[in-house]
């Protein structure tokens, strides 16, 4: 119970201190949003009203916790930029960021577990050898560049899909997933090498203990003792490792979203961030924040349930 | 029988191959870069030009030469703020402990589930366009990584016999945190230099990629890439040939940090 508290009490300081950073860092953009949004010609008279009406003419605590308390009523503020509540304009451009970010998440569980134990398997040998080559090759590979090659081989010359040319939610399920894969796989794959060397490791530093030995001295299988023991013990550093990645899987569809012009939370904070519109880029890092937060928490939460020794602890004390 | 460390040879070779590519372009390169050719517009790679040229006929060789240049400068830069800041945050609140070195730690904890990319990303606009914003808002979100793993190491050295007979002997603090300790953990800081690098070159590459925090006359390899992205049609061989030499810079520096692993073990 000490140890989630302890947990919970992190997570809230970070959601606390990277609201504070983005706030405090863009409310000095926001000072002369005023004159942005209706050009150097305004009379002052008319700033001054605008000025009130955003709230910009409270003291800088006031603000922070005015903005803070109307986060979690849901209510974001307006955009500078479109004139819309900024919930609205996130609720939109929500979709496409979370599909994206879930297959990707999907193809990486799907390839970094069988590769991963299969190397560690045999490691050693040569298809433990290409695999960490090739691991090497693949994260060395920015994944905006990665899916430019892709946009050129898979968009242009092979045809799969049409570079650019999103297709809505509504236009059919198949379509979507289909134009989705590609920035997918592109996010997944520098992901799916560290998971795989990540597994690697676990499972030859479990291969190490004693109680392997105790169990092929009695005469088990290699195969037996891997899928029933050692695999069972490398779940929890496993499980950690990619909530992390789901985490930040975020922050790298950021960049995707641009190379494939999907029109999600990425191409949204860069639009904010290019035209210095203060709320939707505070609203959607804050967002994210709380994406991490989540992820982070759950995957901890799930370890412990798993794990039983990290529950009562090893010595006795939580 | 001693085992060859294919890692650090091949990442030492790749990585000089690299470096010197990138010295030659601070002092010479096959074309102007900035000079446009009409009459060698969209040309496939040659002789004449080994990567081909740009839409408006551009040597992208000559582009690719300065545009390394300019991301392996913010790269090193941001490394160097990270390592040097951390190094001493980190060595401080290690060595000493107390409610300082608490309330940091705490603080790190927080912001280490955060991405650096989306804070940084921030700090940039914040801190406005130019090359060394963009180097100072990345070292700055790097410090908080280095000066946590310099921590743990000053911790853990505090209680050594080395250090102790050195407080015996009425070294200075300052004598025995940088003449005693830091070469001790050397190996462990190098390690996080190399993956530092590479997250910089990375999130350098990143960030001018999307277009913040850079000048067009200061192009390096990410905003080349976004440039080509346009053309990618007519002239693929422009993102491949900036793509390229990120990989390999990041490739080089990998397999040194790889291959300096696998010799401690």
């Amino acid at each position: 119970m000490r140890y989630t508290a302890k947990k919970i009490g992190t997570l809230l300081l970070t959601l606390v201190l990277v609201s504070l950073f983005v706030f405090l860092a863009l409310s000095n953009l926001s000072g002369d949003a005023a004159t942005r949004l209706l050009g150097t010609e305004a009379t002052p008279e008319r700033l001054e009203a605008l000025r009130t009406e955003l709230g910009l003419d409270k003291p800088l605590p006031v603000r922070y916790v005015e903005w803070v308390a109307g986060m979690l009523r849901g209510d974001m503020g307006i955009s500078y930029q479109y004139r819309l509540s900024v919930s609205q304009l996130i609720a939109e451009r929500l979709r496409p960021t979370l599909s994206l970010t879930l297959m990707a998440f999907a193809l990486i569980v799907a390839l970094s577990i069988p590769v991963g134990v299969v190397t560690a398997k045999y490691a050693g040998g040569w298809l433990d050898r290409v695999v960490t080559v090739l691991g090497q090759l693949l994260m060395s590979v920015p994944p905006f560049f990665t899916g430019i090659l892709f946009t050129y081989l898979f968009g242009l010359l092979l045809r799969l899909f049409v570079p650019g040319a999103f297709p809505a939610w509504e236009a059919g399920r198949m379509r979507y997933l289909g134009y989705l894969f590609f920035p997918a796989l592109a996010i997944a794959l520098p992901r799916v090498a560290m998971t795989v060397r990540l597994l690697r490791g676990c499972i030859l530093d479990e291969a190490q203990k004693d109680y392997v030995r105790t169990s092929m001295a009695r005469g088990r299988s290699r195969g037996d003792i891997l899928y029933r023991h050692v695999l069972k013990n490398t779940l929890v550093p496993l499980i950690t490792f990619l909530a992390m990645t789901v985490a930040e899987l975020v922050a790298g569809s950021v960049i995707i979203e641009q190379v494939f012009s999907i029109p999600g939370l990425g191409r949204l904070l860069i639009s904010g961030i290019s035209n210095r519109d203060a709320p939707v880029v505070q609203a959607v890092v804050v967002l994210v924040a709380f994406w991490v937060v989540v992820c982070n928490l759950a995957g901890d939460l799930l370890g412990r349930r798993i794990d039983p020794r990290l529950r009562y602890g090893e010595g006795g004390r939580t | 029988m001693k085992k060859r460390n294919y890692f650090l040879i091949f990442g030492l070779l790749i990585s000089t191959v690299v470096v010197l590519f990138i010295l030659l372009g601070y002092f010479w390169t096959p074309y102007d870069p900035m000079k446009m050719n009409g009459a060698v517009r969209s040309s496939a790679p040659s002789l004449a030009h080994l990567m081909g040229t740009d839409k408006f006929g551009r040597d992208i060789l000559s582009r690719v030469m300065k545009g390394a240049g300019a991301s392996f400068f913010v790269a090193f830069g941001t490394v160097l703020i990270g390592t040097v800041v951390g190094t001493v945050v980190g060595a401080l609140t290690g060595y000493f402990g107390g409610w300082l070195d608490e309330v940091l730690m705490r603080f790190n904890d927080a912001l280490s589930a955060f991405p650096s990319f989306l804070l940084a990303l921030v700090l940039v606009s914040v801190l406005g366009p130019g090359r060394r914003h963009l180097l100072l808002a990345l070292g700055i979100v790097f410090i908080p990584s280095y000066a946590r793993i310099v921590r743990t190491e000053f911790k853990r050295a505090r209680s050594q016999n080395y250090v102790k007979s050195a407080q015996i002997m009425g070294a200075g603090t300052a004598r025995i945190l940088f003449v005693h300790i830091l070469p001790n953990i050397w190996p462990v800081l190098l390690s996080a230099i190399t993956i530092g690098f590479n997250n910089a070159v990375l999130a350098e590459a990143a960030m001018s990629y999307l277009g913040i925090g850079v000048s067009p006359d200061e192009a390096s390899l990410g905003y080349m890439l976004s440039d080509s992205q346009a053309y990618l049609s007519v002239t693929p061989w422009y993102a491949l040939g900036a793509g390229l030499v990120i990989v390999l810079l990041i490739l080089g520096v990998g397999l040194i940090g790889e291959g300096l692993q696998r010799k401690d073990i």
